[in-house]
């Protein structure tokens, strides 16, 4: 074989190669929509945080603003310590508040962050003063359920 | 400068417990033609593996061009072989690639010359075993002659002092085989080589050799020039040259007698 | 049965040896490797041998999975009403085991079927032998390029394959079925992690793509020098590098995936 035509088939197979996998991680994948840039790390603590996993998208008014980073579980107050990786570019008042949310009945969770009044800016290391744990789904059902008996006056955490 | 430019001494080798070889004593002059005759499964091929350093002898000494080839590590032994070449039996022509390619392998591999330079070479190689017209031909296309002569190009592409053919003859018409023939003494002629030509067809190469060692059952039997080889009286020489069926090399391969194999030894 | 014992202890001690000189004659391979980068041309020729001629089987095998799965995945989300995770199915399954493994048991029987036998002709028809003869080495000339041809094709093809059997996939399900487009790709998007899937996947390819080489390298480069060695060493190439690949792929899962 002509070793230009060789050339161009190999060039041509490379590129092809190259750009299979581009396509897997921009169009598949999740780094096109995020991953890039700097993050800055803020810490929340949540009573429950149900099925929330690591890696799941951190939305402002439903716009893919971060990931969770981390989530461990703290023996000293019982709580859950989730640890948010918000893109640099986006900044968010220090009284901000995170809340965990379903995507549809039955859909993954990710956290919610709703932007507070405050004139500073949370930075590296923050923790988020206001949270709302998951809905469990069982909780619902049982509360619905004491609802209907007449114990509505005890104030219950989830409702919103 | 060595006189003898091929000096075996005393070589011993077997392939795990059978001997092939038993005592090899051989010595190819500068500037000669040497044949190997014997008959089919004698270890001259083996002996040829032996002188390219392909297997290692178990006992003896072979000297090339004053090098002693018995223990000698790979990159003399490539620094040798550099200086050697050898015609495989049915050319082992790198069958992926066209003659000029083939030929030009060497000097692509052991040398940094121009495009140019390495093209001028080989088609003077091609031209010299009378095959430049087939230089773009792949290896399959080309007869069994062609093909030999195209791998002689090739073994002499490097100018090589010792040439190795191995049966060039096999398998040739008459006229590619007095083609190959001439060709082998003339390129030994013109580029000074020495060629050791291991071959089982007396006729041809007893027209054009200097020496022939007849080796029979891994021992040199016989040795001397062509007009002495033809005026010998030795009946294994004598069964060879005129091919006859029996003799000292037996038609029956070695087995119990015939009547007890079948037999009949109790009648 | 004392025969049949020492015959299983015959073979092990076989299979052992052999296994010995396959890695050692890896070993060479890789210090021999020099010759490919001075002399890139030799890659590229065994990456258009090794790569490009198995384009069409990968590619067009790739589709038909892709839409397979795309069918048969349409049927079993729709009993739990969930289509739109159609994509995250495709795609999952695609690029975590079926793009590397299924691509690396084609290009085992495509590529590395034909390095066996063309080394092993090579070597029957004292093509080998003559190299050395002209004191160049086999390992660095004939093996080194192939290895590395086929090692860098191997990730190549099996992401093309993975590609092609998400377009596949979207055809049938989004094209024909009539899943919802945007939830295909956004959710596929939102369950497939680069690192942990689709680096993981390309590791995976790697790993078979040496695998699969050194097997065919090696048993070229041992077969005995005639039609019948050559043939039976073929095969053997095909069926070892197969299990070789699923077994490596369990491996490789387990380490990968474990506790996700």
């Amino acid at each position: 074989m002509e070793r230009t035509t060789l050339d161009l088939w190999v060039g041509l197979f490379v590129l092809a190669g190259l750009g299979a996998l581009v396509f897997l991680a921009m169009k598949v994948g999740n780094i096109g929509s995020f991953d890039a840039g700097k993050t800055y790390a803020v810490t929340a603590r949540f009573d429950n945080v149900g099925g929330l996993k690591v890696r799941a998208p951190v939305k402002s008014a439903g716009v893919v603003v971060g990931r969770v980073g981390e989530i461990r579980f703290s023996p000293k107050n019982y709580e859950a310590v989730v640890v948010l990786n918000i893109n640099s570019a986006y900044k968010f008042p220090t009284d901000s508040s995170a809340s965990i949310m379903t995507s549809g009945l039955l859909g993954e969770q990710y956290v919610a962050l709703e932007a507070g009044a405050e004139e500073k800016m949370l930075v590296q290391g923050d923790t988020l003063k206001i949270t709302q744990g998951a809905v469990v789904l069982e909780n619902l059902i049982g509360q619905f359920l004491y609802g209907k008996t007449g114990d509505a006056s005890k104030p219950t955490t989830p409702a919103k | 400068m060595h006189d003898n430019l091929v000096e075996i001494r005393g070589l011993h080798f077997g392939y795990g417990a059978r001997p092939v070889l038993k005592g090899i004593d051989l010595t190819a002059r500068r500037g000669q033609v040497i044949a190997i005759m014997g008959n089919s499964g004698c270890g001259k091929t083996t002996l040829f593996r032996v002188i390219g350093g392909v297997v290692h002898p178990t006992q003896g000494s072979v000297l090339v061009d004053g090098t002693e080839m018995v223990g000698l590590d790979q990159d003399g032994l490539y620094s040798l072989r550099r200086r050697m070449g050898m015609l495989f039996q049915f050319g082992a022509l790198f069958t992926d690639m066209s003659v000029f390619d083939n030929v030009a392998f060497q000097l692509r591999e052991h040398t940094d010359l121009p495009e140019s330079m390495i093209r001028d070479l080989v088609l003077m190689k091609l031209n010299a075993v009378g095959l430049r017209g087939a230089q773009d031909l792949m290896p399959s296309e080309l007869s069994g002659g062609m093909a030999r002569r195209v791998a002689l190009a090739r073994a002499i592409a490097l100018d090589p002092m010792l040439i190795l053919y191995d049966e060039p003859f096999a398998g040739l018409d008459p006229i590619s085989l007095g083609v190959t023939g001439n060709l082998i003494r003339r390129l030994t002629d013109t580029l000074g080589l020495t060629s050791i030509v291991v071959t089982h067809d007396v006729q041809e190469s007893l027209k054009m050799v200097d020496y022939v060692y007849f080796i029979s059952e891994g021992m040199v039997v016989a040795q001397g020039t062509p007009a002495e080889i033809k005026a010998s009286d030795l009946p294994y020489v004598h069964q060879f040259v005129h091919g006859e069926e029996d003799g000292p090399v037996p038609f029956q391969y070695p087995a119990e007698s015939y009547a007890a194999d079948l037999g009949l030894s109790h009648a | 049965m004392l025969d049949a014992v020492r015959s299983v202890g015959r073979r092990t001690i076989d299979g052992i040896w052999r296994m010995g000189v396959a890695v050692r004659f890896f070993g060479l391979t890789l210090v021999h490797s020099g010759i490919c980068l001075r002399r890139p041309q030799l890659v590229m020729r065994e990456i258009f041998s090794a790569g490009v001629l198995s384009l069409i089987i990968i590619v067009v095998s790739g589709l038909f999975v892709g839409m397979v799965l795309g069918l048969q995945g349409y049927e079993t989300l729709q009993t739990y009403g969930s289509e739109e995770a159609l994509g995250v199915l495709v795609a999952l399954s695609l690029v975590r085991e079926l793009g590397p493994v299924v691509a690396a048991l084609l290009f085992a029987s495509r590529a590395g079927s034909a390095i066996t036998a063309e080394i092993g002709l090579m070597k029957a028809t004292e093509q080998i032998a003559a190299m050395e003869m002209m004191a160049v080495d086999p390992i660095a000339r004939v093996v080194a390029p192939r290895f590395w041809g086929a090692v860098i094709s191997m990730p190549l093809l099996a992401a093309m394959f993975s590609a092609m059997g998400i377009f596949g996939g979207y055809l049938v399900g989004v094209v024909l079925i009539g899943v919802d487009d945007g939830s295909f790709w956004s959710q596929m998007q939102a369950a497939v992690d680069f690192r942990q899937d689709i680096l993981n996947g390309v590791i995976k390819s790697v790993v078979f793509g040496v695998a699969v080489t050194v097997i065919a390298l090696f048993e070229g480069y041992d077969a005995p020098p005639t039609a019948e060695g050559v043939s039976r060493a073929t095969t053997r190439t095909v069926v070892t590098s197969s299990l070789a690949i699923l077994a490596l792929d369990f491996v490789l899962t387990a380490f990968m995936f474990r506790g996700v």
